[in-house]
């Protein structure tokens, strides 16, 4: 998170924020009680405007994830495996997953910070291998 | 509303172009397409075009001399000129213009400008993509096709075999066309032991990179009386899209062709069961899985079944990719154009070695693009 997200988009900086304090939070209707991400100024469900953040405990259940084997980027070398994995809230996100993740497996989020100011980066893990998460589970 | 008719069509020169230019080699099959429409070029009043650089109409028009009364640029991904046959359709009908020319050309094979499209330069940072996509390193696109591959073999059980079928089956088809680009005979086997590149996806399951390009002249049938081909009647026409992001899309084995196919079909008042050819849009063999599927031809999930079972293939109930597809006979880039002119020379009867026999009546084309983001579907027929 830095200054200068904010004025990238406004739209996401609380996002961006909370990520550097390592939650993942959701952007939650106060009508009717939608999650979304990514964040809008209206409810995707019920078209209201009252929208607030909402902390997440992070869990989430693989919904496709894939081995990628050609190289994207130097700081990435393949394989890895990547995931759309969908929060208990609902929203969708896009990020590493364990290698031998499949669909349906529990998983749970952690941040860790980006390089040289860069915004924090999103991670799955398995459910059990964090002791907070077996506690948010319990 | 007049009827509406392809009156000519051509591909430019495909492969490995190392003697004409993006512009010319449009030049070029737009010249043949019009020599078959029996127009004169300055006759074009409508011009549409996709990935031809910044206002691309704009440019092809002062290469081509045209100064058109309707002009399209829109970028709907590689399905975009079967989007464009509705999108001339309404600009005739609205009277904007009457003679449509939809064109496309890339040498991206000899200039290598997308062969590692998957590490292109980065979005900006302000966008979703950068901040929501991006720092996963999931490849673009074939990294979303494997996704959605993988939540296809997951949901119905569809196999690595199943999608080698397909690739096997455009092969078939492109032994047959001698334009074709991949013309060695290939097996289910073959496509199982190349590389893995994605999740399910194998070297053998994408297209290649070709050079290539071609033009289509859609006008009225009034316009069209002094063809030299017969012109191909355009009955229905939908498109649709549905999501940028694949996060955003609840069901991504779904597509927007789901509702581009019921409006084409409802426009034509006929149903997947009059349909005699099929031309999928085969950039990764998923995809006409998922085509079939949501066009109406088999069950959701029976996609994979009904290629592996051979119904797709020469001889087969349903004849599809007739040209080799994406996957064997050329792909520079976006294949759109190209689903469109197979399907016009089917129609005619003039495919040569490939020709469906009895000649087909109806054909069903469906361009994709994006992420499966579009979907953009037509009728025609020869009667
Ligand atoms: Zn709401």
């Amino acid at each position: 998170m830095t200054d200068n997200d904010d004025i990238l988009d406004p739209t996401t900086a609380a996002f961006w924020k909370a990520a550097a304090d390592g939650k993942l939070v959701v952007q939650r209707c106060a009508a009717c009680g939608h999650s979304q991400l990514y964040p809008r100024p209206f409810c995707l469900a019920c078209d209201s405007t009252d929208l607030t953040w909402a902390e997440t405990p992070g869990l989430g259940t693989v919904y496709s994830c894939v081995t990628v084997h050609l190289p994207v980027r130097a700081d990435l070398p393949p394989p890895y495996s990547v995931g759309l994995v969908e929060l208990d809230e609902g929203p969708r996100l896009l990020a590493a997953v364990p290698d031998d993740a499949a669909i349906g497996d529990r998983v749970a989020a952690r941040w860790q910070p980006g390089d040289g100011g860069a915004r924090p980066v999103l991670s799955f893990a398995a459910v059990g291998s964090l002791a907070n998460a077996a506690e948010v589970v319990s | 509303m007049p009827e509406f008719c392809i009156a000519g069509v051509a591909e430019s020169p495909l492969g490995h172009v190392t003697d004409q230019s993006e512009p010319s080699m449009i030049a070029l099959a737009a010249m043949a397409a019009l020599d078959e429409a029996g127009i004169a070029r300055t006759e074009v009043d409508g011009l549409f075009v996709n990935y031809l650089g910044e206002e691309g109409s704009v440019q092809l028009g002062e290469y081509l001399g045209i100064e058109p009364s309707h002009a399209d640029s829109s970028d709907l991904g590689g399905g975009s000129w079967v989007g464009f046959i509705g999108h001339a359709m309404a600009a005739i009908a609205a009277g904007q213009c009457e003679v449509a020319l939809l064109a496309y050309a890339s040498r991206q094979r000899t200039l290598r400008k997308r062969s590692r499209a998957h590490v292109l330069a980065p979005p900006p940072p302000e966008s979703i993509t950068a901040q929501f996509d991006q720092p996963a390193g999931v490849p673009v696109p074939i990294g979303h096709f494997a996704l959605v591959t993988a939540r296809h073999m997951y949901e119905y059980g569809t196999t690595e075999e199943q999608l080698a079928s397909v690739a096997v089956t455009g092969r078939e088809w492109a032994r047959l066309n001698p334009k074709a680009w991949r013309r060695d005979p290939l097996t289910v086997e073959d496509v199982l032991a190349s590389d893995r590149i994605c999740g399910p996806i194998k070297k053998l399951d994408c297209c290649p990179i070709t050079d290539g390009g071609g033009a289509i002249v859609v006008t009225t049938a009034e316009r069209a009386r002094a063809a030299k081909r017969p012109p191909v009647g355009i009955r229905g026409w939908g498109e649709s899209h549905t999501h940028w992001h694949p996060h955003q899309r609840r069901d991504i084995t779904s597509t927007a062709a789901v509702r581009s196919g019921r409006l084409a079909y409802e426009m034509a008042g006929i149903g997947p069961e009059d349909v005699d050819i099929f031309q999928p849009y085969d950039a990764f063999t998923i995809t006409p899985i998922l085509q079939l599927e949501d066009l109406g031809f088999c069950e959701k999930g029976a996609g994979g079944e009904m290629f592996a079972q051979g119904h797709l293939r020469p001889g087969g109930k349903l004849p599809a990719m007739t040209s080799g597809g994406g996957l064997s006979y050329t792909h520079p880039g976006a294949f759109g154009i190209f689903l469109v002119i197979e399907a016009v020379r089917q129609l005619r009867g003039e495919a040569g070695d490939r020709q469906v026999n009895p000649a087909p009546r109806t054909a069903l084309v469906n361009g994709i693009g994006g992420l499966c983001s579009y979907s953009s579907t037509v009728v025609l027929t020869n009667d």
